[in-house]
């Protein structure tokens, strides 16, 4: 009887540490909802830029204003609508587990996430105004990696995997310029809704 | 059997000081609102089991001023990490023992 004891205590401090040091209403399903999101995007994005055009080189291009428009406006439609349905079922899972979602511990993810995401973002806005589209889904995937690496530290580990695949997958988009909307969609497409289904079963 | 109970650590007998421990080890610090959320325990309660580890010199405590509301805030001093990690050793033993 007394065993029981001690293996529930040492349960509970583990439970403690874990709680106080990660976050762990991140939901798997917002990284599912989050991959497909990203696949509709770069469909259409495909469909009215890049379909009979070639972009995916290493120097600039010239593109046309409203193609640009088109660009932009289908990436800051696929960012509210990502970052919304990631806000929705984390916020959910928090409700389910009885967890305040906004702690000093959220905003140390958040804090962390986004220092390698807003600098990744402002670079590729400066690019996309100078032309340098090929780079474009490269730089994407690895600043995506970057943050996940960093804002990793305090949720759960599968995240920082995620992260190392994202940057691999980047710099061979990058290498292999011409199939770079190829590695971009198996990145954040793909793998984001694979990573999404294991987080969502393990925790 | 006898040199493991030694090891034993009485503050750590009781859960809230135990859950406190385990909270202060893996952080730098931990406010008192946090830890009340975090063990679902009462106000003063948690005081009087903070007093105690304080009084064996495991945890200390900085007061801040958040917007105008006292803010406490408590981190475990080496003396209250080591003896937490033998405490958890001691159970761990323990455990393999029975």
């Amino acid at each position: 009887m007394k065993k029981n004891k001690y293996l529930d205590d040492l349960k509970e401090i583990k439970e403690i540490m874990s709680r106080t040091t990660q976050f762990i209403s991140l939901s798997g399903l917002s990284g599912v909802s989050t991959g497909i999101i990203a696949l509709v995007g770069m469909w259409l994005a495909f469909r009215t830029v890049f379909n009979d055009q070639d972009y995916l080189v290493y120097h600039a291009v010239s593109l046309s204003y409203e193609r640009e428009i088109y660009l932009l406006a289908i990436a800051i439609g696929t960012i509210i609508l990502s970052v919304g349905s990631a806000i929705f079922f984390t916020k959910r899972k928090s409700k389910i587990q009885k967890q305040i979602i906004w702690n000093g511990l959220t905003k140390r993810f958040l804090f962390n996430l986004l220092i390698p995401l807003i600098t990744g973002g402002i670079l590729c806005l400066m690019l996309l105004d100078k032309g340098f589209i090929g780079f474009l889904p490269s730089l994407t995937l690895i600043f995506y990696g970057l943050s996940l690496i960093n804002g990793g530290k305090y949720t759960f580990r599968e995240i920082r995997y995620l992260g190392i695949i994202q940057i691999l997958l980047g710099l061979l988009a990058f290498q292999f310029i011409s199939y770079s909307l190829l590695f971009w969609t198996f990145g954040f497409g793909i793998i984001q809704i694979i990573y999404g289904l294991i987080i969502h079963k393990k925790n | 059997m006898k040199n493991v109970l030694n090891d034993f650590d009485k503050a750590f007998e009781n859960r809230i000081r135990l859950g406190v421990m385990s909270a202060l080890v893996v952080n730098d610090f931990v406010d008192f609102n946090t830890l009340k959320e975090l063990l679902s325990v009462t106000d003063g309660n948690l005081a009087s089991h903070l007093k105690s580890l304080e009084k064996s010199n495991y945890i200390i405590y900085e007061k801040k001023f958040l917007e105008r509301k006292a803010n406490t805030s408590y981190s475990a001093t080496e003396l209250g990490r080591k003896a937490f990690i033998k405490h958890l050793q001691a159970i761990e033993q323990l455990i393999k023992q029975l």
